[in-house]
């Protein structure tokens, strides 16, 4: 079995939550295997994640220098060629930073490449059998992936439980001195933050929120109309925020808001998992949607098999008669 | 300028269910409706609004079968000036790498600045652009919301988690996959379908290409519907009573004030 590799995002010098799931996705290829983590930045932080990495990993490589302290995707991948060996299996979130990275480093190290994973099923010599989905999450998908020349596999953030144990007692080594030439013609310059909207979702109880169900801009009243009747909020997925019918500020999801709420009405959401990204705390989800098939009623508490045009606004109706 | 936007046709999720046929070997195509690829139009869009802006050309490119032309001349109705279309029985089953190769073949058929793909596809990957920005050993960016032509060199905005924008200078010639929201795509009207109806759209064969495409790494093998979890609680009844258990719940658990 080729040696396996996580790659350790971090942010204000604590690992992301994959580093600790992803030590279960490599149990799952072999579960025998004694995982390398790689940490790559700049400065005190990096020192800090690679010993946190060590409590996981057997061995963490550790590369700390100036061209790293942005995780620039072109640069990171650069170093990961200039130091990965032939072969190897590497373990990388799926987020907006590994689907910067992964696609170019499989071809570069002439390895299969796989794209948001969500469970291994086996590996049989060569041949690794994974799960996908398709479709915005409406099917699965098993996939087999040809190893015999190593793989980049993108793991989904959340997909995996999370090894919590820490028991592993690895060792760190410096490899800074090895990174090897980093110029690359993509430069980064600087992080704009996404602005503030007249509400904060992030602070509400009960949110209202509508999916591309809600189907034209003039049908927002329904909605606007029930949060108002329920004193709650309404937020939204994405689309609605890219037809510009809401502001950015009321999208939940890993590209929007996360949200924290006691209630979270889901109507005409699919349940992708960038939009169930942005739902922390384990809310009480009620979905109302028209496809009894949406994914969103496998992971909602209560379903409601509805057209939201038409529910919306009798639940209106109803609470307003309380 | 000239750009090269990669597009798929896909299934139209939002105008269909998808589901698994009777042996789990692919979705029910009987009445699918399929469109182009949603990032891809934001991608075509963007292009469009660049030429507009300093001059040159869009093309489109796809790698698909005959019925794979309706979402190029959908693209062209649009304002995209070329269509390209690589079509072959050996494309069926390829994996994203060998789409990646196909399109670096039609790339080196031109000159291109910029290469435009789609953040992703119906497969949820977002692959084939960072794959084929490395096989042209061109710089890459993904989940592109702005773009700023500055001489040979772009300024880039990404968006990443939280909604954040990380900014970064890139230089051309360059792969840039686009996140939907960088834009609001035109509408595209009968009439300007009727207008590219009968243009050219040049088509390109594997050998044509000339290209070896090798054995496929990764394989779906089928297609299922997974059991998660207990699955959300369905309330059933007349909408009155539908409505009067989910008040019941919401007063439990909150949702009312
Ligand atoms: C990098 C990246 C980041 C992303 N970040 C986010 C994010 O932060 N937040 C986010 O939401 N998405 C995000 N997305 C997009 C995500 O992948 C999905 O495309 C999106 O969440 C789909 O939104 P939706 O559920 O509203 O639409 P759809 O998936 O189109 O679902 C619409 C649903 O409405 C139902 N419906 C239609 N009409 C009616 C009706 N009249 N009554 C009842 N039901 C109806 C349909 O059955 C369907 O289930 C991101 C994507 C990428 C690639
Ligand atoms: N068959 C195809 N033909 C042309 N472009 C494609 C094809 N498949 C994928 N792409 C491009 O690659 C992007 C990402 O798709 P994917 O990697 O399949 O998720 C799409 O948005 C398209 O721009």
């Amino acid at each position: 079995m080729a040696d396996i590799y996580a790659y350790i995002t971090h942010t204000g010098g604590v690992a992301g939550d994959s580093s600790l799931e992803m030590v279960n996705t490599a149990k799952k290829i072999d579960a025998g295997a004694a995982v390398t983590a790689i940490v790559t930045g700049s400065g005190a932080d990096v020192d800090k994640v690679a010993d946190e990495a060590a409590a996981s990993y057997a061995k963490v490589l550790k590369f700390n220098t100036d061209a790293l302290a942005y995780p620039n995707a072109e640069v990171v991948r650069k170093l990961l060629i200039n130091v990965l060996p032939k072969n190897a299996i590497i373990l990388i979130p799926h987020d907006t930073f590994g689907m910067d990275l992964s696609p170019g480093l499989s071809i570069k190290l002439d390895s299969a490449f796989v794209a948001d994973v969500v469970g291994i099923e086996e590996v049989d010599g060569t041949s690794m059998k994974v799960i996908r989905q398709e479709y915005s999450g409406m099917v699965s998908t098993h996939v087999t992936v040809d190893i015999s020349n190593g793989a980049v596999v993108n793991v989904r953030p959340g997909a995996f439980i999370p090894d919590e144990s820490k028991s592993v007692g690895g060792t760190v080594e410096d490899k800074s001195g090895d990174a090897g030439d980093l110029s690359v013609n993509r430069t980064f310059l600087e992080l704009v933050e996404a602005e503030v909207g007249d509400v904060d979702i992030t602070k509400e109880d009960v949110l209202v929120s509508v999916g591309r169900g809600i189907e034209d801009e003039d049908n927002l009243e329904i909605a606007d109309d029930l949060a108002k009747a329920m004193g709650a909020v309404v937020s939204c997925s994405r689309p609605i925020v890219d037809a510009k019918w809401l502001e950015k500020s009321r999208q939940v999801g890993t590209s929007g808001q996360t949200v924290k709420p006691k209630v979270y009405l889901a109507c005409g959401i699919s349940g992708s998992f960038q939009h169930m990204g942005g739902i922390k705390g384990a809310p009480f989800i009620v979905a109302i949607n028209k496809n009894v098939k949406a994914p969103i009623f496998q992971v909602a508490e209560v379903g409601i098999e509805a057209d939201i045009l038409d529910f919306l606004p009798e639940l209106t109706e109803a609470i307003e008669g309380l | 300028m000239e750009i090269l936007v990669c597009v798929k046709r896909v299934p139209d999720t939002a105008e269909n269910e998808i589901e698994v046929n009777g042996d789990g070997s692919d979705i029910e195509r009987d009445d699918l409706v399929y469109s182009v690829n949603e990032w891809d139009n934001y991608a075509v869009e963007e292009a469009i609004q660049i030429c507009e802006k300093v001059g040159g050309s869009v093309t489109v490119v796809t790698v698909g079968d005959d019925e794979s032309e309706e979402v190029l001349r959908r693209e062209m109705a649009m304002g995209a000036d070329n269509g390209l279309l690589l079509c072959d029985e050996a494309f069926e089953g390829i994996d994203g790498k060998q789409t990646a190769t196909l399109l670096k073949a039609a790339v080196a058929k031109g000159k291109y600045d910029l290469i435009l793909t789609g953040a992703q596809a119906d497969g949820g990957a977002g692959q084939v652009g960072g794959m084929l920005a490395a096989m042209l050993d061109v710089p890459y960016a993904s989940l592109v919301n702005t773009i700023d032509v500055d001489g040979d060199k772009l300024k880039v905005g990404r968006e990443i988690e939280g909604g954040n924008q990380e900014m970064n200078d890139i230089s051309m010639p360059c792969v840039l996959s686009i996140q939907t929201g960088i834009n609001e795509p035109r509408y595209v009207g009968i009439r300007g379908i009727r207008k590219v109806a009968s243009v050219e759209i040049p088509e390109l064969s594997a050998s044509d290409l000339g290209v070896d495409l090798g054995d496929a790494k990764v394989k779906r093998q089928d297609y299922f519907v997974p059991e998660i979890g207990e699955g959300a609680e369905m309330l059933e009844g007349s909408s009155e009573e539908i409505i009067a258990k989910l008040i019941e719940l919401l007063k439990v658990k909150g949702g009312l004030k």
